[in-house]
């Protein structure tokens, strides 16, 4: 084999490659993408019950409620319109009424949401960055005031 | 006053790391000897300035000198003293200082182990790394000073105290290594940079280079699986990895170092694909400059996500767009300049290893873009929000990974140059079969999903059975006198061996993912004390609950009785830990470690019915951190290879200069 066929194979052999791995990375992100949405932009954008979806907003303030065997309710808000959630599980320990919250699921037929995931934060000054956009452009949240803060030294 | 003096030696390291830049880099370019010379003494100063403020600001901590910012945001006199120190780099201006102090070691120690080096490479290669201290410190000096002071008026007598679940001893270890790992790959780049300069990359340099990056990725390694540890035991979600950005930005030079390690290889032994290492190395540096941003940028928003902070943001992103861009540049222009070296044919040992490194570079890819494709699309649709999960990750990392993980075994049984695919398979009959009958043996026993699992243990066991195959063959075990085979084992190359240890651990660490992610068990309930929750064949009995008093938490202790078929095994406990200087609450699981797997307790909020537990099953899940340290272990033995040691390399250029074929 000289110099010039061992790099034409290489070079074949690599585009090959690099083909079949843009080919898979493409056909899973059409499938597995998953969006984000405000309970506003649900109303909005008449989702389908049943779509996989991150729901961001702040945890309403009284929503939260213990059901039994692990089930909690709670509801999320992005001050203009309101989505129940059930979720069975565990809360991450900085869940708290009146702070930004994530979650995972999906919209059932009644209108509310099944939570599997409600994604937890390290860092009690931390806000999602969907969550903080979407009040924002509410005008609600004040980047300066960074939420949580305050109140987790209050409790 | 040590603060400031630590501010000051800051500045001066800063100063000196211009130097160190400016002067070397000059030198070589003028061929001018003396200017050259001051390249070590410039990385040794840099080095012990930037120590010496990293020690001003531990002995702030120490002393809970409240009037320094930082500190006052990040600790609390009542802390114990290990997290006083590691509170040091649990916030982002202490853990960039660290950053950088380790870039400094690593500038210091390329200056001291490697006189054997041609004078021109080494200015060139420590003024590369000096220029990344340039980046760094200014980033330090000007936006993120963890000397800051609170005016004298207004000093508090009390920290704030910093995160609570940061207060443990696998993440006070967690960023020093991961770190160490991250910044270790500049050396590589550094090494690539200069190669460029100079024109010429030959056997020499991939020995040369190829410590450091084993090195780095030793310490990733064990980085990345000390984090996952974390992770899976005080987060209390009962899982070690969710592809989330954060774990993606350790994953990606660690994927880019492990290609860069055997491509080097290549370059060491056989003086080709030395564009492409080349390239590795300035794309493993790239990564983890990369993730440096993804983390304390806070463009994506992560679960492991701390307050951040978007103004350092852009400045990090200018930084990363002057090292990448400017390195693809030179790379771009120089490239075609490097001499190609020995020709392969596609089957051996060469030709395993390119595959081994399209492998990896793509399955790099794939995480990058996954990483990354949120960002691309908020810009593309004008705000639009996605994620991207698991699903997407499992999906083509899998599929990427089992090719590789199938070729662990085949690579080091094929000659160099040119070898006999089915030679090299007959090798590893034994391998096989043993994998073969272990996926024969799950499968009758298995539940749950059990072709994939079947299959998925066959992997694990292939390359297990392989990697000591090969060693079986080296030492020539049962086909000499055993006590030959030992000798034979004691003088053993200590990279061949690494590599023996290296890839014994991915089959552990797969063996680990398949076997826990298979049978895991989860029940998640409330119970009242009596009521007893059944998993993995065991039985938890909800015993109590009492307050406990922490040195600075107060905890709620929920107890219970472990049992297997009536029989009490131990008792267990799970807390609910609420902080006295936040407030803030974090959650201790109770694990209990046995031979088939981890049973992992841990508790919630009380409900209703009583209190809320989620009880986890994960078998055999110790295997995945087992496999990691036998990585890193392998990267070590491999380090110690005498080959590597300082002095040897020279007359080892000797001999190999004398025997090209080696």
């Amino acid at each position: 084999m000289t110099r010039k066929q061992q790099r034409t194979t290489l070079i074949i052999s690599g585009l090959v490659f690099l083909g079949i791995a843009a080919g898979l990375i493409l056909y899973a992100l059409r499938d597995t993408i998953v969006f984000f949405y405000t309970p506003s932009e649900v109303a909005e954008k008449h989702v389908q019950p049943g779509t996989r979806m991150r729901l961001g907003g702040l945890v309403e303030n009284g929503s939260y409620r213990k059901g039994e065997d692990g089930v909690v309710h709670f509801a999320i808000t992005d001050t203009d319109k309101v989505l129940k959630v059930t979720f069975k599980g565990v809360l991450p320990d900085l869940f708290k009424e009146g702070q930004g919250v994530v979650a995972e699921g999906t919209l059932l037929p009644d209108g509310t949401f099944r939570a599997d995931t409600v994604l937890a934060k390290h860092d009690e000054k931390y806000m999602p960055r969907e969550v903080a956009d979407a009040l924002k452009k509410k005008g609600y949240w004040d980047p300066n005031q960074p939420d949580g803060q305050d109140k987790g030294e209050a409790k | 006053m040590i603060v400031e003096l630590g501010h000051f030696a800051l500045v001066l390291a800063f100063a000196v790391a211009v130097y160190q830049t400016i002067v070397p880099l000059y030198g070589a370019m003028r061929g001018d000897q003396q200017l050259m010379n001051e390249a070590p003494a410039a990385a040794i100063a840099q080095f012990v300035l930037v120590a010496a403020a990293f020690g001003a600001l531990v002995w702030a901590y120490l002393q809970s000198d409240f009037s320094v910012l930082n500190v006052w945001a990040n600790s609390h006199t009542a802390k114990p003293l290990l997290y006083k120190i590691t509170g040091v780099w649990s916030n982002h201006e202490g853990s960039m200082l660290l950053w950088v102090s380790i870039l400094s070691l690593f500038g210091m120690a390329v200056a001291v182990f490697s006189g054997n080096l041609p004078l021109s490479l080494k200015a060139r290669v420590l003024g590369v790394q000096g220029s990344i201290s340039v980046g760094f410190l200014l980033y330090i000096i000007t936006v993120s000073n963890p000397f800051e002071r609170i005016p004298l008026d207004q000093v508090p007598m009390q920290g704030r105290g910093f995160n609570p679940i940061l207060q443990d001893p696998a993440l006070a270890f967690h960023p020093p290594l991961l770190y160490t790992g991250y910044v270790g790959f500049s050396v590589a780049f550094s090494f690539a940079i200069a190669a460029l300069m100079e024109g010429k990359v030959d056997a020499a340099w991939a020995r040369w280079v190829r410590p450091w990056t084993l090195a780095a990725w030793t310490f990733l390694t064990l980085g990345i699986a000390l984090g996952s540890w974390w992770a899976y035991y005080e987060l209390g979600w009962g899982g070690w990895w969710f592809w989330d950005p954060v774990e993606n930005a350790s994953l990606m030079p660690w994927l880019a170092g492990a290609a860069l390690l055997h491509s080097a290889i290549v370059v060491e032994k056989r003086n080709t694909l030395k564009i492409w290492t080349i390239l590795l190395a300035i794309i493993a540096f790239s990564l983890s400059l990369i993730g440096t941003f993804l983390v304390r940028s806070g463009v994506l928003s992560s679960v492991h996500a701390f307050a951040v902070d978007p103004g350092r943001g852009v400045f990090i992103l200018m930084i990363l767009l002057f090292f990448i861009g400017g390195s693809f540049v030179l790379y771009a222009a120089r490239a075609g300049t490097l001499k190609t070296g020995g020709l392969f044919a596609p089957i051996s040992r060469e030709g395993a290893l390119v595959v081994n490194n399209l492998l990896m570079s793509a399955s790099a890819a794939a995480v990058f873009i996954g990483t990354l494709f949120p960002l691309a699309y908020e810009a593309i649709t004008g705000g639009g929000k996605i994620t991207v999960g698991a699903p997407y990750f499992n999906f083509t990392f899998g599929i990427l990974m089992i090719p590789l993980l199938l070729l662990i075994p085949v690579g080091p049984m094929l000659s160099w140059k040119r070898a006999d695919l089915f030679a090299a398979l007959q090798r590893l009959t034994a391998a096989a079969g043993i994998a073969i009958v272990s996926a024969i043996a799950v499968a009758a026993i298995a539940y749950g999903h059990p072709v994939m699992a079947a299959l998925g243990i066959a992997l694990g066991v292939w390359i297990i059975a392989g990697a000591l195959e090969e060693l079986a063959i080296r030492i020539k075990l049962f086909r000499a006198p055993l006590s030959t085979s030992l000798r034979r084992l004691w003088k053993l190359p200590g990279q061949a061996l690494g590599m023996t240890l290296a890839h014994l651990g991915m089959g552990l660490v797969v063996l680990g993912i398949i076997a826990s992610s298979t049978w895991k068990e989860e029940v998640i309930t409330s119970v009242r004390p009596g009521e007893v929750i059944r998993a993995g064949g065991y039985e938890v009995k909800y015993l109590d609950e009492r307050r406990e008093q922490g040195p600075d938490y107060i905890a709620e202790q929920a107890r219970f009785q472990v049992s297997r078929d009536g029989r009490p095994i131990a008792v267990v406990t799970s807390e609910k830990r609420s902080f006295i200087p936040r407030g803030m609450p974090t959650t201790e699981v109770g694990l209990l470690h046995f031979l088939k797997g981890d049973l992992y307790v841990a508790i919630g909020d009380r409900d209703k019915k009583g209190r809320v537990v989620r009880v986890y099953f994960h078998p055999f899940i110790y295997l995945m951190w087992l496999g990691a340290l036998f990585m890193a272990f392998g990267g070590f033995v491999s380090l110690l290879d005498r080959r590597f040691r300082v002095g040897v390399a020279a007359r080892a250029r000797g001999n190999a200069a004398a025997q090209p074929a080696e």
